[in-house]
């Protein structure tokens, strides 16, 4: 059987732990700011967009911030890493109420709410940024990979800005 | 103004730290400057396209709701009921048929006229407004508003010059290069909340000498840079500015050693981010600055009004509207996506800008004794033909002090 046949036939309570897991590798990752180990997460032709929710809603298409590769993603994390001029800080992010839809053209869809809290230095920690993720996953070298991930957060108003990823 | 408001003596070299942080000059910036003769940006006319279309935005601090009404014309109205002060409105965007206050239920036709007052009459012959209570004296309060080529703008003055007069022969030009006629397209809305006060913004955007330094990924990749064929412009008042810049390559050259963060050989791992086509004449970045709340973002094919909302002294929200052309292709629509990406709360060169913004306040804020010292490129103002100068901060602040008069 195939990774991806495995996967196919893992019964619900199973794949909803191997999720459990990606999104806590995911928010690991990220929270402890090994950025270069993001775009693994992700497969190559990939699409990750952080978009304010007033956008979404009303169909309009831009993106506070879009990645449209792999390449793409490598090239913030280059950003954030070599170019970028910022403040120190901490981003934690929680995930819950993670919901599988199921398998939809071979890809699994999976929608989960998010926050994530930012801690500036002379600053109490605020919640930075929270909405909902709305992904799409596939399986790539025997395990889940996004193929789609949508930030669509709620809180409009950015505090200041958004550096690292959600 | 106290002992505590003089101005250097230098002029306008030096720019004085208090004018950052006092509540005093903050005060009189909304009376002088925001509600003073000034034309300010309030939407795009593609934001509003059908009648009872409005969108709830803010002069200064000042909510105001802008409508298209029934005849297709725009009017800019007071978001505060005439009853008791309600901000009535609290959609961002929407289309109505009338504006109701939910309080008391006093009712606004689309030009803002007051068309019922719930009661007004009595309840079985008792109480009910005054005989001589007459609506018409009661509407909301309707600002001055202009428009060309697309763009709205709105003023709580009665009392001002035409808006391409208030432009300038030189601004204008500039204005009209991206604003030609043709319908624009919303691609979508960026806020963001700076912690800084609302002149940092306009002093960063009238700022070339910064743009070459603090900005690695601007200068690695050649986009706006020193050593390349560039030019500041002003209008004959100084309020309003422009930095143009041509598009160059990205090689060290002895021109350029003083930038440091120059990184030689940088490469993005996929170049579509950065694919621009030339669209307008001339020249591939006009950044233009339009007092008191306007900054036009031309940088290649990204195309942004960024508007300035002050939120006390020490913050202002950027409300940023992103367009193309109604007639724009696939191809460019998607280019003008992808280079958004340069710019916003998570731009690859505006997270630098506002970032440091918050480190000016956080340096300026609490020592408002002290002055900044503006003296690239000369202590006057006066067009040039390149970069290394604040040249367009001056006029900017030789503008400010007579309108303040400080």
């Amino acid at each position: 059987m195939s990774a991806a046949e495995r996967y196919l036939t893992l019964n619900s309570r199973d794949l909803r732990l191997e999720l459990e897991e990606l999104y806590a590798a995911y928010t690991a990752c990220l929270d402890e700011e090994r950025f270069e180990e993001w775009p693994e997460f992700f497969v190559e032709q990939c699409l990750y967009k952080i978009v304010p929710r007033e956008n979404f809603e009303r169909g309009l298409p831009l993106a506070t911030w879009l990645c449209e590769s792999k390449g793409y993603l490598a090239d913030r994390v280059t950003a954030i890493r070599k170019t970028a001029v910022y403040a120190p800080r901490y981003v934690r992010r929680m995930v819950s109420g993670l919901r599988v839809l199921g398998w939809k053209e071979g890809m699994l869809e999976v929608r989960a709410n998010y926050v994530a809290l930012e801690t500036l230095q002379d600053e109490l920690t605020r919640v930075f940024n929270t909405g909902q993720y709305r992904d799409k996953l596939v399986v790539e070298e025997g395990r889940l990979k996004f193929k789609e991930k949508l930030c669509i957060f709620d809180s409009l108003l950015v505090p200041n800005s958004l550096i690292y990823p959600l | 103004m106290g002992a505590r408001h003089v101005w250097p003596a230098e002029g306008v070299s030096r720019i004085p730290y208090w004018i950052y942080s006092d509540p005093e000059i903050y005060a009189r910036e909304q009376e002088r400057i925001f509600c003073g003769p000034s034309w300010n940006y309030v939407a795009l006319e593609a934001e509003l396209p059908r009648p009872g279309d409005f969108k709830r935005t803010f002069i200064g601090e000042k909510p105001v709701v802008v409508v298209r009404d029934n005849e297709g014309s725009i009017n800019v109205v007071e978001n505060r009921c005439a009853h008791r002060g309600v901000q009535f409105c609290q959609k961002h965007l929407g289309n109505a048929v009338e504006f109701m206050c939910p309080y008391h239920q006093w009712t606004y036709d689309l030009k803002g006229n007051l068309i019922g007052v719930p009661f007004r009459r009595g309840v079985k012959k008792q109480g009910g407004m005054p005989a001589d209570f007459d609506p018409k004296n009661h509407g909301l309060r309707k600002l001055k508003v202009a428009r060309r080529h697309g763009v709205i703008f709105a003023s709580f003055a009665s009392d001002l010059e035409p808006l391409e007069e208030y432009f300038g022969p030189s601004m204008s030009a500039l204005y009209d290069r991206v604003f030609d006629g043709r319908e624009l397209r919303v691609l979508g809305y960026s806020r963001q909340l700076t912690p800084a006060n609302w002149k940092l913004m306009f002093e960063n955007i009238k700022d070339p000498y910064h743009a070459s330094l603090l900005h690695v990924f601007l200068v690695s990749f050649g986009l706006f840079r020193a050593d390349q064929p560039s030019k500041v412009q002003m209008d004959a008042t100084g309020r309003h500015g422009a930095l143009i810049s041509w598009r160059g390559d990205q090689k060290k050259t002895e021109d350029n050693l003083d930038m440091k963060s120059l990184i030689d050989n940088f490469k993005l791992q996929d170049a579509t981010l950065l694919e621009p086509v030339r669209e307008f004449p001339e020249y591939t970045v006009v950044m233009t600055t339009l007092w008191p709340n306007l900054i036009i973002q031309q940088q290649s094919n990204t195309l942004a009004m960024r508007q300035l909302i002050t939120r006390g002294p020490g913050a202002f929200e950027l409300a940023w509207t992103y367009f193309g052309y109604a007639d724009d292709d696939e191809d460019m629509t998607r280019r003008r996506l992808r280079q958004a990406n340069l710019m916003g709360p998570a731009g690859f060169v505006s997270i630098d800008d506002s970032e440091v913004m918050k480190f000016s306040q956080a340096g300026v804020g609490p020592y408002p004794e002290g002055a900044g010292v503006m003296e690239m490129g000369g202590r006057d103002w006066k067009d040039e033909q390149h970069m290394v100068t604040e040249s367009v901060i001056r006029a900017f602040y030789a503008y400010y002090r007579q309108v303040m008069e400080i």
